[in-house]
């Protein structure tokens, strides 16, 4: 189970939106395979009785006042953007044009 | 030395070696914000071409923000008028901030982080934003995508990481103290290696936000000083709930600094202590170096003369909180590490027209994330993907759970426990950069107290192979007074007995205290 082939961290990458080159997936296959043989070792603690821990402070439905506050003025938040237009964020097509 | 007045050249070196409380008083003596601001921009000049602790430094802007504190008469009230220098994972309104990451290059964002905001409010002025592991994915500081931070006691060993720029700065003489932040290690490591005191705070009592997320359930922001004393200063100024931040514990800001001045007087009687077994202990010597174990042996001789029980207790768990960490912390890095999408700040490549968003935002983060943050990502995914969840993310949340018992098993019978804050003193740079299990290791000791939320300390204790050796003093949550109390009496031992303070030991502080006398 706990090994990564080339294939896998290709898949991964994927996944993860890495446009990752070959010289890359040499590396972290073989890179990742050790860290994933470190890491396996959680698989040895008896655990089947025991609840996880998502968090170290358990808290619940933190609430604010439900009221209007200040928020960032929109052409502040926009100067910080790669590409902006009309007003609004600008982004690359996400949809194939028919031909 | 006859060209310029003595006084002033007396004045400048002097004041990069004050610790803080020394700094207040200078204030309040007369000297200004300005000179002192002015002392450590000078240093900053000199110095960090080597030392590569900062990756942006305003000097116009830090000495025109000194000058407006001097003008206001608040100069020595409280930290007003005192530098600061910030990690660069705390966002600061205007003022470029990178995370050490090529993805965020040349970015200002538009609001303040609440650490930044607390300690501009408290009147503090911003020398500067320092380097760090990129996404404060590292234990040495060699992971950011801008530059090289050397360790001041040796120039070819590394600061620590991930908060290795401050800690740099901090002992190097380029800052007073620093916030860093701390998501396994990432204040202690750097303190130990550079010889400061860093304290992560229990989870939930600095406010998160403003800090760019690595691992949410883990990260934490706290102080980085030169004195116990200093650290709790700090620390209060930034403490305490934030609404802000959901996560933030509803609690009044802890009383700190008067725990470090009690701690000072030396008195630990009645105070129980306990030695973790599985850090460093009999059995779990392997990768400890001689040198670090002996000092920390002195250090617990220490507290026992000055009153405190101490005795073995064993935490088994703790064996895999390396383990259950690097599962934990890359899951929430590949959640959190989604917002950078060459959408709304940032990198954008190859946005021709040619290309869709799904391509677009591939080119961008393979060229904005360096390697280590790839890995960490791509780790995470695979964590976090069906099949695998449960035997790898599920599996190290419940050894979450078996480390948090461990920790309160042990706090009903001891008040703090401690252990060395790493195994080995700095490493050389290069050493360890290829092999990320080896750099793992960096953080044996100090990822418990991170899984289970607990506050934790390190205060120098000595030096082995002329590098400094970190010690670590742990307590329940919220119990974060004891860790400054327990550090403050070891640390006033130590320096009485030397009749020092533990960075008057640096080299370069030799030197320099030598070319001032000739």
């Amino acid at each position: 189970m706990s090994t990564l082939s080339r294939k896998d961290v290709a898949h991964l990458a994927r996944l993860a939106r890495l446009a990752v080159t070959d010289e890359e997936l040499d590396l972290f296959a073989g890179q990742l395979a050790d860290v994933l043989d470190a890491v396996a070792q959680v698989g040895k603690a008896a655990v089947e009785e025991v609840p996880p821990t998502t968090h170290a402070v358990p808290m619940t439905n933190v609430m604010r006042e439900d009221v209007v506050g200040p928020s960032l003025p929109r052409e502040i938040v926009l100067a910080g953007a790669p590409a902006a237009e009309e007003g609004r964020f600008r982004v690359p097509r996400i949809l194939q044009e028919e031909a | 030395m006859t060209t310029t007045p003595e006084n002033e050249v007396r004045a400048s070196t002097d004041v990069t070696s004050m610790t803080v409380t020394e700094l207040q008083a200078a204030l309040q003596d007369g000297a200004t914000s300005a000179e002192i601001t002015q002392a450590y921009l000078d240093r900053i000049a000199a110095d960090d071409d080597v030392l590569g602790s900062y990756l942006h430094v305003d000097p116009a802007a830090a000495v025109e923000r000194a000058a407006a504190i001097d003008a206001a008469g608040s100069a020595g009230s409280g930290l007003a008028g005192i530098p600061v220098a910030l990690k660069d994972v705390i966002v600061t309104a205007g003022v470029p901030t990178t995370s050490g990451s090529k993805i965020l290059e040349g970015w200002k964002p538009p609001y303040d982080a609440t650490v930044a905001a607390r300690l501009g409010a408290a009147g503090t002025v911003l020398l500067g934003k320092t380097n760090m592991d990129e996404f404060a994915m590292g234990s040495s500081t060699e992971n950011s995508a801008y530059r090289i931070t050397r360790n001041p006691w040796d120039p070819e060993r590394i600061p620590g990481g991930s908060s290795g720029g401050s800690s740099a700065a901090v002992a190097g003489g380029l800052a007073p103290w620093a916030i860093g932040t701390d998501t396994g290690g990432s204040i202690r490591q750097p303190a130990a290696l550079t010889g400061l005191v860093g304290h992560k705070p229990t989870y939930g009592s600095v406010s998160r936000f403003g800090l760019i997320a690595f691992s949410s359930s883990l990260d934490q922001a706290g102080p980085m000083a030169r004195t116990v004393l200093d650290a709790a200063l700090l620390h209060e100024a930034i403490g305490g709930h934030d609404p802000l931040d959901s996560t933030s514990i509803d609690a009044p800001v802890p009383v700190l600094a008067e725990a470090a001045r009690r701690g000072a007087g030396g008195d630990l009687t009645g105070l129980k202590v306990g030695i973790v077994r599985e850090l460093g202990g009999e059995g779990h010597t392997d990768g400890y170096e001689p040198g670090v174990l002996a000092r920390v042996a002195e250090a617990v001789a220490l507290l026992e003369s000055m009153g405190a029980e101490v005795r073995e207790v064993s935490c088994p768990a703790f064996d895999l909180a390396l383990p259950a960490y690097y599962l934990i912390a890359p899951s929430e890095a590949s959640s959190n590490l989604s917002r950078f999408d060459g959408v709304r700040y940032g990198l954008r490549v190859g946005d021709d027209g040619s290309r869709d968003l799904d391509e677009v935002m591939a080119l961008t983060r393979e060229r904005g994330f360096g390697a280590e943050v790839k890995r960490r990502i791509i780790l995470g995914t695979y964590a976090l993907s069906s099949g695998y969840y449960d035997a790898y993310y599920g599996q190290a949340q419940k050894v979450r759970t078996l480390i948090s018992r461990d920790f309160s098993a042990a706090y009903d019978e001891v008040d703090v426990v401690v252990s060395p804050t790493t195994p080995t003193v700095a490493f050389p740079l290069g050493s360890r950069v290829d092999d990320p299990v080896a750099m793992y290791a960096a953080d044996l000791c100090t990822l418990p107290a991170s899984l289970a939320g607990v506050p934790a300390i390190s205060v120098p204790c000595g030096l082995s192979d002329g590098l400094p050796v970190g010690f670590q003093i742990m307590a329940p949550a919220l119990a974060d007074d004891r860790c400054y109390r327990v550090a403050a009496a070891l640390e006033s031992a130590q320096d009485d007995a030397r009749g020092s303070r533990f960075l008057d030991q640096l080299p370069h502080r030799d030197a320099q205290a030598a070319g001032g006398a000739a």
